[in-house]
């Protein structure tokens, strides 16, 4: 086992499936002499090389749409987005070229690539650097979308995500690069589309994902104190959404909570209540309760920015307005 | 009305041209001519849907580009795609086949006219949008320099040739690439077709310089305008250009000055361009216009016209018979291909 940090669990992905695979760049802005702006592609460069390790012009639809080319006709690109909030520049490229291009073509091509960076509310980076883009994005067909949160998961998903043969959107937290995990010294891969059991409990489920995912972690150990026993999901697959894993646990639970950091409007949680009503409705006990972001370009402003997303202490109580109070 | 820009002489010299590779080019012309023909018929007679814009008048450009390309070069087209998918040999039952939205189309019905794809043919697409072809054509070029460079295989050396109209040259995804294939030296041809029109919006009214061959300089490139009525002329820059791409010299920009005789689609009732315009560049049928070069430098007599005329027309005609008998994709078949299935 060796402590590892998130950004260097995702740098080890990416150095391991290059090495493996020469198929396999990284493109993107300041990727190769600057090692990438959270440093996942630091040193690449000097090992593998200006083409393998291509620093782009800022020009992020050309150098999307670039990659689908380059995956089209055999190689396998992973985009970092320096932010992703930069790719609304390419959202083009992503929906129509990543997603479609291989259905519109009749099944001609296929797009293996992976479009990978930080995205999330951040400290105080102002709305346009605080994007929760798989909200817009968990429309497009053809994509996958993945988002990571531990360095366990971040190395294991990469590495599965650069194996795909489809477009994977892969978002990573700014928040988060600097968790420390031990990891196995062995190769490991993890399945896109699971969703991870964080917590088994039995009185609730509670769906999250990347960030969130710690502040329910943090929610729950006060939550236990008080004799609650939630059941949490990591989400990991934001699309296609793992309701196998989700159906087990409502029909113990038969009561969900999700808290997402993207906003309420057409956000991921907005999407999987549609689907429990679809799927699971008889198992419910109480109506889906969703704690989301507010619907509000993230204020810089470091007292709005904390009410603009979810905190710890709102999860606590709504796992208790919904289960209802322990003695 | 705007003065027309003088078209670039060019002095073909026979000896460049053997009669067998003449009949080649005149013959991709034809088909490219009676094909669009033919789809303007069905479309008229509401057996084709959707919308689907002609190539009549622009064979000069799909021919002589394509035609000096090799097999497993790569092409990259728009939404006017019909000629460009035929000039790279995908068959023209399977074209057809697909503006019928049938299985055996070449994007298997679920492309259409303006999404026309084929892997064996390393046609690229079929893109809809303005300029988005324009980057995926960029990494088709990249990844052979990838291949050659990065991977050591010396024979990585296919070149792209990337179709575009004017209107699309005011797009930043047009500078964007122009940069970046010049700064890397990619393989790769911009083959601007300038119609002159952009929709109903005049070329001269939507850009600063309209001699678009021009704005090659500015990366570097070189950047060539050829009379692209002009068979001859166009083949032999292209030639040029791919012999500079495929040595690892780098990326260049031609302008192939054009015209499209009917309007931007189907649909179009092509109301604003003048009369006037309209016959100047009648007159410069780039098909007519190569017949009487082959004529007059004898490597072909009209008989021998005539009969790949006829031929390319029965051709049409089964291609017709079997996008018509071909079945539709089945209902059963609604999410295939969304992801690749391994
Ligand atoms: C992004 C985008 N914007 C607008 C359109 C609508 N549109 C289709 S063709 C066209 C004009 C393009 O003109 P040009 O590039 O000169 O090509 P031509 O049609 O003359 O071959 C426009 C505006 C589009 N297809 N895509
Ligand atoms: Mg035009």
């Amino acid at each position: 086992m060796a402590e590892t940090l998130l950004f260097n669990a995702l740098r080890e992905a990416i150095d391991e499936e290059m090495g493996r695979d020469e198929t396999v760049f990284v493109l993107g802005e300041d990727v190769g002499h600057y090692g990438g702006s959270y440093k996942v592609t630091k040193d690449l460069y000097d090992k593998y090389g200006e083409l393998r390790v291509l620093d782009t012009p800022i020009a992020e639809n050309s150098f999307t749409g670039m990659a689908v080319g380059a995956a089209m006709t055999g190689l396998r690109p992973i985009i970092e987005g320096m932010n992703m909030g930069f790719l609304l520049l390419a959202f083009n490229q992503i929906a129509n070229n990543a997603g479609m291009l291989r259905y519109t073509s009749g099944g001609n091509f296929k797009i293996p690539m992976v479009i990978r960076g930080p995205g999330g509310v951040g400290r105080q980076l102002g709305a346009e650097h605080s994007q929760r883009l798989e909200a817009y994005f968990q429309a497009v067909p053809g994509l996958k979308i993945v988002a990571c949160s531990t360095p366990y998961n971040a190395k294991g998903l990469l590495k599965s995500a650069i194996r795909d043969n489809n477009p994977v959107l892969f978002f990573e937290h700014v928040l988060l690069y600097n968790l420390k995990e031990d990891l196995p010294n062995h190769e490991y891969l993890v399945p896109l589309d699971k969703a991870e059991i964080v917590r088994s409990g039995k009185d609730v489920t509670i769906l999250t994902y990347s960030r969130m995912r710690h502040h329910v972690t943090q929610a729950v150990k006060g939550l236990e104190k008080n004799g609650f026993d939630p059941e949490v999901i990591d989400l990991i697959s934001l699309k296609p959404i793992d309701f196998e894993t989700i159906g087990v646990s409502i029909r113990k639970t038969h009561r969900v909570i999700i808290v997402e950091e993207c906003m309420k409007t057409g956000g991921i949680g907005a999407e999987i209540v549609a689907s429990i009503n679809d799927r699971f409705f008889d198992e419910l006990d109480a109506p889906v309760v969703r704690l989301s972001s507010q619907d509000i370009p993230t204020p810089y402003n470091g007292k709005l920015e904390s009410l603009t997303i979810v905190q710890p202490k709102q999860i606590e109580a709504a796992v208790e307005a919904m289960v209802g109070l322990k003695v | 009305m705007v003065q027309e820009r003088t078209l670039p002489q060019f002095q073909a010299s026979p000896a460049q041209l053997s009669s067998e590779a003449g009949l080649t080019l005149y013959e991709d012309m034809i088909l490219g001519r009676f094909f669009e023909d033919k789809c303007a018929e069905m479309y008229y007679r509401g057996k084709m849907f959707g919308f689907v814009h002609l190539y009549n008048g622009q064979e000069a450009v799909s021919t002589g580009v394509i035609k000096s390309l090799r097999a497993d070069d790569y092409v990259c087209s728009t939404y006017r795609d019909h000629v460009h998918a035929l000039s790279a040999g995908v068959p023209a039952q399977n074209v057809m086949a697909e503006l019928f939205g049938k299985e055996t189309g070449c994007s298997r019905g679920r492309g259409g006219s303006m999404h026309l794809f084929s892997q064996e043919h390393n046609l690229l697409g079929g893109f809809a949008f303005i300029g988005e072809g324009i980057p995926v054509a960029l990494g088709a070029a990249f990844q052979s320099r990838y291949r050659k460079d990065a991977l050591g295989d010396a024979s990585a050396d296919q070149v792209t040739a990337c179709f575009f109209g004017d209107g699309t040259t005011n797009n930043g995804q047009f500078f964007e690439c122009l940069n970046m294939a010049a700064l890397w030296k990619l393989p790769i041809l911009f083959v601007v077709e300038n119609n002159k029109w952009a929709i109903g919006m005049a070329h001269e009214r939507a850009t600063s310089q309209p001699e678009i061959y021009k704005k090659a300089s500015v990366f570097g490139m070189p950047g060539v305008e050829v009379d692209g009525m002009d068979v001859m002329a166009v083949r032999s820059v292209a030639q040029e250009a791919v012999a500079r791409a495929r040595a690892g010299e780098g990326p260049t920009l031609l302008e192939c000055l054009t015209y499209r005789f009917r309007g931007h689609s189907l649909a179009d009732p092509d109301e604003l361009r003048s009369k006037a315009e309209k016959e100047e560049w009648l007159a410069r049928d780039p098909i007519k216009r190569f017949e009487a070069y082959l004529l007059e430098h004898n490597l072909a007599d009209e008989g021998t016209l005539k009969a790949i005329r006829d031929r390319i027309q029965t051709h049409i005609d089964d291609a017709l018979t079997f996008a018509e008998g071909s079945p539709e994709p089945k209902p059963d078949d609604l999410y295939k291909y969304i992801f690749a299935d391994d």
